[in-house]
């Protein structure tokens, strides 16, 4: 089976990328100072508290950006359909900054591991999600313009709310949301933070796993995934809900990172075809495994000088959007038409 | 004939639905017996492609009683409606990326419980179904690169494959030339007659209607304006008030029933 070979080849790939990455860095760490008795402290402290924890966070992130991109090409049946295009990574910076300009803490949420800012950031996706959906469904049919279109002013509209609200904040929170919004990995320690992503990430991605014969068949139409006895409104809300998780869990913490949830599906479905069967954990690995080795370059790069992942992950996804708009595939895809 | 009995597969009755209050359809009612093949016929706009689609509960709402093998269609999950009833979309410019096999193999989504894959069984069954519809030499080949003819006999195989006992189909041979057009309506037969499928085609082909149907329901402007037999409606004053133009009736050379013939244009025949 050519499928499950190159599944398994992703996985291979992706394990020796994620076990290799953390020994790399401005110090080459050997991997036994783990259990090394004699070990040095601060190598072990490199290696344990800060490196591992990165390359964690950072597959995470890239698995969820991807599964999320994924999923939202497949429901709107558009190529160009990304967390980034939609504005819904916006949607989610609004929501954490909101709760970081409010000081919002819901002590309900840390019995279950999340944190308040994750939660808000969930609930700006999810809105920004229900937004450009139903935008471009008033205009009848998902063509590429409304949709990107749609996006692309959601996004300019929830920045200048942040901007605003960073206006109207004190210093402290000022400095608070400036750093937030920078994004990048460079502030991941310990496993804290990666413990606090993880419940997001992982249930969204078990979601769209589980839901893998319904994308498939979403893909193919709304109506005729009706007809094959899909219930597609309740498909489409479970799926809004599994992305959203995902894209506001990583927001939360890694602030923006473009571009992955564009090109991991692309070049997974190049890959390995369009049966999301089999698409899906190869996105799931792909993803994980290309952040990984951005955010490797980025620290390496310029040593010491750290560069933020996202400028890597914007220099590959900028050329590759282009190359995809020109290409065939961005035409719009099955209008659905309501027709007599 | 109100009360449906053991025989019927479809069930409408006095059915209302509108689209931003336009009334689409209008006080519908007609049935379809268990292995019936019945054509929906009428001019553009009749609601024929709504009405079709209210069957599949693809569109939702209305006012009315619609029951699907004496049920009441908001009784049944949509898994166990696709078990009963397919459907086959009218032709757009939709592209899918899968290929034939794969396509078809999805149309065995109803069968399937949750975490569980297609089985021996039905590759097995999918296999068959491209043989009888004459899809298989394409199986392995992207639905993208195929001509409009073998697009809608895979799409037939798909919903055939769906093991439903009701096919609806919605202009299934409009945009195809003679040849392919052949092909579908001996496929769509074959299927009737051979493995008892119901069949409920609309199309604007009156001619093709006739001849293969076993009854014709006519709408015009959302109402029922004629339901009975092929050789019925076949008349220049049934016709007439149908389509509101005067239609030409000649003598089929192998049927019984006349068929329409287009007029030459600008020259007004009395």
């Amino acid at each position: 089976m050519k499928q499950g070979f190159v599944l398994l080849v992703l996985f291979v790939l992706a394990v020796v990328v994620a076990a290799g990455a953390p020994l790399v860095g401005i110090e080459r760490i050997p991997i036994d100072v783990l259990w090394r008795a004699d070990a040095d402290q601060t190598q072990f402290d490199i290696l344990w508290r800060i490196r591992i924890p990165r390359v964690a966070m950072a597959f995470l992130a890239g698995s969820a950006l991807a599964t999320a991109g994924m999923t939202f090409q497949a429901m709107f049946r558009n190529p160009l359909a990304t967390p980034f295009t939609l504005g819904v990574a916006s949607g989610a910076s609004l929501g954490a900054v909101v709760c970081l300009h409010q000081g919002w803490s819901f002590a309900c949420l840390r019995w279950v591991g999340i944190s308040s800012i994750s939660a808000c950031a969930f609930g700006g996706s999810l809105m920004t999600v229900l937004l450009v959906y139903g935008l471009t469904r008033a205009r009848r049919g998902f063509s590429t313009a409304t949709m990107l279109l749609a996006g692309v002013a959601i996004s300019f509209f929830f920045s200048s709310l942040i901007l605003f609200l960073q206006y109207l904040s004190d210093l402290a929170q000022m400095f608070r949301m400036l750093r937030w919004v920078m994004g990048g990995l460079d502030n991941v320690v310990g496993f804290h933070d990666v413990l606090n992503v993880l419940p997001l990430a992982v249930s969204g991605c078990l979601i769209v796993l589980y839901l893998t014969h319904e994308l498939n068949l979403i893909t193919t139409g709304e109506e005729l995934a009706t007809s094959r006895g899909v219930e597609v409104n309740r498909l489409k809300k479970t799926l809004f809900f599994a992305a959203s998780l995902m894209v506001g869990g990583v927001v939360a913490f890694c602030g923006p990172i473009g571009f992955v949830g564009l090109m991991a599906p692309h070049i997974c479905r190049l890959l390995i075809g369009p049966d999301h069967r089999y698409l899906t954990p190869a996105t799931l690995l792909f993803g994980g495994a290309f952040l990984v080795v951005c955010d490797t370059v980025a620290r390496t790069f310029m040593a010491p000088t750290e560069l933020p992942v996202g400028i890597i992950t914007a220099l590959l996804g900028g050329p590759f959007f282009i190359w995809l708009l020109l290409s065939r595939a961005s035409e719009p895809v099955g209008e659905p038409r309501l027709g007599t | 004939m109100t009360t449906p009995d053991d025989n019927t597969a479809i069930d409408v009755r006095d059915f209302y639905f509108r689209i931003g209050g336009k009334e689409i359809l209008r006080n519908v009612s007609f049935s379809v017996m268990r292995g019936e093949y019945v054509a929906i016929v009428g001019p553009n706009g009749a609601g024929k492609t709504t009405l079709l689609k209210c069957l599949d509960r693809i569109l939702t709402g209305g006012t009315g009683r619609i029951e699907i093998f004496g049920r009441p269609l908001g009784r049944y999950r949509q898994k166990e409606l696709a078990r009963r009833v397919s459907y086959v979309p009218q032709a757009d410019g939709h592209v899918s990326p899968f290929t034939v096999e794969q396509f078809v193999l999805m149309g065995r989504y109803p069968h399937l419980s949750p975490f569980s894959t297609v089985g021996r069984h039905d590759r097995q069954l999918v296999r068959e179904v491209l043989k009888q519809t004459g899809t298989a030499e394409f199986a392995d080949r992207p639905l993208g690169t195929l001509s409009g003819g073998e697009r809608q006999k895979v799409f037939i195989a798909a919903a055939l494959a769906q093991g439903a006992d009701v096919l609806l189909l919605d202009e299934p041979t409009t945009v195809l030339d003679y040849h392919h057009e052949a092909e579908v309506r001996a496929l769509l037969a074959a299927a009737n007659k051979r493995s008892g499928v119901t069949i409920v085609n609309v199309t604007h082909d009156l001619n093709h209607a006739v001849l293969e149907s076993d009854r014709v329901v006519a709408l015009r402007e959302g109402a029922v304006v004629f339901d009975g037999p092929p050789s019925n409606i076949m008349k220049t004053d049934v016709l007439r008030r149908i389509y509101e133009t005067p239609l030409l009736l000649v003598d089929h050379p192998q049927a019984t029933i006349p068929v329409i013939v287009p007029r030459i244009p600008l020259e007004t025949t009395p």
